[in-house]
C-alpha cells in the first residue's frame, strides 16, 4: 500500500489526540506513524500522520478528520515537495574491536553520538525513513540493543504554509466553493 | 453578576429557548437540579435515563429544535449511551448533559466517576468536560451551534461538580466562531450546472431521499423539481416523509426491507439523485448491484458520506433546501412523461397486489399490515408516528402512510429497540397539538415499559398500538430464513398481561384479535382523552414484507 503524508493542524487542547487516534481506530484506518506537537501559534498544534492506504482510503481519512470539530486544517503533502524527517535514538553493542568502525558509519550518515558506556554507544540519527532504514541495516550486525523514534514530521518546501486562520474550508473536499 | 456554573448553565438552556429538559437526577448533577427547581424549564423525569435520551430526541424530530436531555454522573451518564449513538446515526440534535465528579479527583475512579466524553466520542457530534469555568459559557453556547447546524447530531456536555457550585461568569454572546467547523450549505456553481445536465439527458431519473431531506425542511423544494421534471422518488427509512406518501411519484421505501417497484425503479434508472442519505447497507444492498445503469449524484451536507459507500459521478456538498433553490435557476429539463408512465404502471400493479395480499378475513390472528392501513385512513396522516424495531417497524415503513415530514419518527440507523415508547413521549411534549401514535412490538415494548410510569406522571397522551406476536418476530423470521429454522431465544414466554399492566399504571386499553374489531378500537385510541393502549394479537409466522 502507498503511504500519504497528511499535515493537520488541530486545537492544543486536552483529549484532541485521543479524538484522533480513536476515530483512527473505530474507523479501520492503518497508520504509520503519528507525530505532534505544537507549532508557531500556541494555540495550535500540528500532527504528522503517515497514513497506509488507497486513494479511497486516503480521502476517507480526510473526510472524517475534518469532521472533528478540533481539526482546524488537513493538507496532504506532496513527498517531492516537502521534506519529510524522523528521530530516532539508537543503542548499540559497542566492544572496543567494533567502536570505531561504528564511529566511522555514523559520521558517513552524519548522525551523532549522544551517550557512550563500556559495552554501548547511543546514537542519533534523523532523517528520511530511507536513511534511518539504510543506517538500521548497518547498525544490525554490531547488535541493536534498543531503538526508539519519534515517526516522521514533514513540512513544504519553499514558500506553501500551512495556516490555521485561513481556514473556513471545513469539508470541502469536494469543491464547494460559493458561487 | 456572579453566578454558579449550575446557574449560568439554566440561564443558557433558557437564552437558547429551552422549555423541556428530559432527566434524571443524582448526587453529581444535585447543584443543577437545585437551580432548575426554580427555572420556568420543564423537567421531565423519566424512568430510566435512556428514556430521556431517547425523549430528547422524539422532541427534537417532532419540534425540529435541539432536544436536551440530563443525568447523573456515573451510571446515569452511561444509562444516556444508547439514546445519544441513537441520536447520532440519524443525525438528531440533541444535547446531553451528564454530572460529573469533581474536576480535582478525575482519573482517581471515585464513587460514580466514569469517563462519558472518552466513551461517547465515537458517536458524539462533539462533546466537552469543562475543566475550567471561564470556559462554560462558550461551551454550552457551542453545543448549541453545533449540535443544530450543519449535519446535526447529539453534543455531550460533562459538567464537573464543582463547576456546578463554583463561580462563573455568564456570556450572553450566543454566536460562537469555531475555526474548524465551517458548514457548507451553497452548492458549487459548476456542480448545479452539472447536476442540471445530467437531469436534461437522463431518460429514466430517480431520487432517493434520505432524512436529512426533513432535516433540512427540504421538502417543498423537492416536491416542485420531482413535479417539475417528473422523478420518481423512493427513500430510505429515515426519508419516510419527506415527500407524502400519497404523492403519485412517491414508490415507497428501497432496499432490503423495502417495496419492489421503488428497487425496480433504481435498477433501471439511468440517473440516481441521493439527497441526504448515507446510501447505507440496508437501503443499498451489494453496492456492486446497485443502480448499474445509473449516473450518481449525491447531495449532502456531509462531505465524508458522499464517496463513502458509493461511488459518485457528480457530487455536491451542501444543504438541501439551499442546493435545490440554487438548482432551480440551471434546470432546463422536459417533463419524463415516457419514464412517468411507466413507473406508474408498476406502481398501479404494485398497488394491487398489495391490496390483494393485505387479508382482512378473520382468522385465528390480526393482520398488523391491515391495522396500519386503517389507522392510516382514521389519521389521513396528520399525526406523528414512531416505531420500534423489528418487523413492527417495517410494517409501520411499508403500510402506514405518512404524509408530513418529521411525523415518522423511527431509529433508522441504529435500530434501537425501546426507542419508540419514549421517544412519542418526547414527541407529544414538544408537540401537544399532534396525535402521536407508536408502533410497538412485545418484545422492543418491554424495553422501555417503565416509561408508562413517566406518561403517567406527566400526564402524556399517546396511543400505544402494540403487535403482540409473542417472539422477537424479526430475529425469529431471520433464524427461520438463514438458520433453517432453528428458533432460539425467540419467543418471549414470561411477557405479562400488557392491558392488565398499562391498567397498573392507570392507563386504559384493550386487546383486538380480530380484524373485524381493527376500526373501532383504533377510533376508541384516538379518541381517548388520554393514554391507550391497543393490543393486537399477531400470527409469529406474519412476515415483515
Ligand atoms: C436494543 C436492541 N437489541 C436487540 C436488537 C436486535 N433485534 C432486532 S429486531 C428484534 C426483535 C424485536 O422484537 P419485537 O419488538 O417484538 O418486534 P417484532 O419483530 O416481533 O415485531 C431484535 C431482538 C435490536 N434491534 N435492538
Ligand atoms: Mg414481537
Amino acid at each position: 500500500m502507498p503511504k500519504h503524508t497528511l499535515s493537520v493542524l488541530v486545537e492544543n487542547h486536552a483529549g484532541v489526540l485521543s479524538r484522533v487516534a480513536g476515530l483512527f481506530s473505530r474507523r479501520g484506518f492503518n497508520i504509520d506513524s503519528l507525530a505532534v506537537g505544537v507549532t508557531e501559534d500556541p494555540n495550535v498544534s500540528r500532527m504528522t500522520i503517515i497514513v497506509d492506504g488507497d486513494d479511497y482510503t486516503v480521502e476517507q481519512v480526510t473526510k472524517q478528520l475534518n469532521k472533528l470539530i478540533d481539526v482546524i486544517k488537513i493538507r496532504r503533502l506532496n513527498p517531492e515537495e516537502s521534506v519529510q524527517r524522523e528521530l530516532a535514538l539508537i543503542k548499540v553493542n559497542a566492544t572496543s574491536a567494533t567502536r570505531s568502525e561504528i564511529i566511522q558509519i555514523v559520521d558517513i550518515f552524519r548522525a551523532n553520538i549522544v551517550d557512550v558506556s563500556k559495552n554501548t554507544l547511543t546514537i542519533e540519527m534523523t532523517g528520511s525513513e530511507d536513511k534511518i532504514a539504510a543506517f538500521e541495516e548497518m547498525l544490525k550486525q554490531f547488535g541493536i540493543k534498543e531503538m526508539v523514534r519519534t515517526g516522521m514530521i514533514a513540512i513544504e518546501r519553499g514558500n506553501k504554509i500551512i495556516k490555521a486562520e485561513a481556514s473556513g474550508d471545513n469539508g470541502s473536499v469536494n469543491g464547494t466553493v460559493d458561487e | 453578576m456572579t453566578m454558579t456554573g449550575a446557574q449560568v448553565l439554566v440561564k443558557a438552556l433558557e437564552d437558547h429557548g429551552v422549555t423541556t429538559i428530559f432527566g434524571y437526577p443524582g448526587a453529581a448533577n444535585a447543584p443543577i437540579y437545585d437551580v432548575l427547581a426554580g427555572s420556568k424549564i420543564r423537567h421531565i423525569l423519566t424512568r430510566h435515563e435512556q428514556g430521556a435520551a431517547h425523549a430528547a430526541s422524539g422532541y427534537a424530530r417532532a419540534t425540529g429544535e435541539v432536544g436536551v436531555c440530563m443525568a447523573t454522573s456515573g451510571p446515569g451518564a452511561t444509562n444516556l449511551i444508547t439514546g445519544i449513538a441513537t441520536a447520532y446515526m440519524d443525525s438528531i440534535p440533541i444535547i446531553a448533559i451528564t454530572g460529573q465528579v469533581s474536576t480535582e479527583v478525575i482519573g482517581r475512579d471515585v464513587f460514580q466517576e466514569v469517563d462519558i466524553t472518552g466513551a461517547t466520542a465515537p458517536f458524539c457530534k462533539h462533546n466537552y468536560l469543562v475543566k475550567n469555568s471561564k470556559d462554560l459559557s462558550r461551551i454550552i453556547h457551542e453545543a448549541f451551534h453545533i449540535a443544530s447546524t450543519g449535519r446535526p447530531g447529539p453534543v455531550l456536555i460533562d459538567m464537573p461538580i464543582d463547576i456546578q457550585l463554583g463561580e462563573a461568569e455568564y456570556d450572553e454572546h450566543k454566536e460562537p466562531d469555531i475555526r474548524g467547523y465551517k458548514p457548507t450549505y451553497k452548492g458549487h456553481a459548476l456542480q448545479l450546472k452539472r447536476i442540471a445536465e445530467a437531469i436534461a439527458q437522463s431518460s429514466r431519473p430517480v431520487i432517493c431521499a434520505g432524512g436529512g431531506v426533513i432535516s433540512s425542511a427540504a421538502s417543498d423544494e423537492l416536491l416542485e423539481l420531482v413535479e417539475k421534471v417528473g422523478i420518481p422518488v423512493t427513500s430510505t427509512l429515515m426519508g419516510i416523509g419527506s415527500i407524502p406518501g400519497d404523492h403519485p411519484l412517491f414508490l415507497g421505501m428501497l432496499g432490503s426491507h423495502g417495496v419492489s417497484t421503488a428497487n425496480q425503479a433504481v435498477n433501471k434508472a439511468d440517473l440516481l439523485i441521493i439527497m441526504g442519505a448515507r446510501a447505507a447497507d440496508r437501503a443499498t444492498g451489494n453496492t456492486d448491484k446497485f443502480a448499474k445503469q445509473a449516473k450518481i449524484i449525491h447531495i449532502d451536507i456531509d462531505p465524508a458520506e458522499i464517496g463513502k459507500n458509493l461511488g459518485t459521478h457528480i457530487p455536491i456538498v451542501g444543504d438541501i433546501k439551499i442546493v435545490l433553490q440554487q438548482l432551480k435557476k440551471y434546470l432546463v429539463s422536459d417533463y419524463k412523461k415516457e419514464w412517468v408512465d411507466t413507473v406508474t404502471e408498476w406502481k398501479n400493479k404494485q398497488l394491487l397486489k398489495n391490496a390483494d395480499s393485505i387479508n382482512a378475513d378473520d382468522g385465528a390472528y390480526v393482520n398488523p399490515k391491515y391495522v396500519l392501513s386503517v389507522l392510516s385512513d382514521l389519521t389521513k396522516g396528520d399525526a406523528i408516528l414512531t416505531t420500534e424495531v423489528g418487523q413492527n417497524q417495517i410494517w409501520a415503513a411499508n403500510h402506514y402512510r405518512t404524509i408530513y415530514p418529521g411525523s415518522f419518527i423511527t431509529s433508522g440507523g441504529l435500530g434501537t429497540m425501546g426507542y419508540g415508547l419514549p421517544a412519542a413521549i418526547g414527541a407529544k411534549i414538544g408537540r401537544p397539538d399532534k396525535t402521536v401514535i407508536v408502533v410497538s412490538g412485545d418484545g422492543s415494548f418491554q424495553m422501555s415499559m417503565q416509561e408508562l410510569a413517566t406518561i403517567k406522571q406527566w400526564n402524556v397522551d399517546i396511543k400505544i398500538i402494540l403487535f403482540n406476536n409473542e417472539r422477537l418476530g424479526m430475529v425469529r423470521e431471520l433464524q427461520k430464513i438463514k438458520y433453517k429454522g432453528k428458533y432460539f431465544a425467540v419467543t418471549l414466554e414470561g411477557s405479562p398481561d400488557f392491558i392488565k399492566l398499562a391498567a397498573a399504571y392507570g392507563l386504559p386499553g384493550e386487546k383486538v384479535t380480530k380484524n373485524s374489531e381493527v376500526r373501532n378500537a383504533l377510533s376508541r385510541a384516538l379518541q381517548n382523552k388520554g393514554t391507550y393502549i391497543v393490543e393486537f394479537t399477531v400470527d409469529p409466522e406474519e412476515s415483515t414484507l
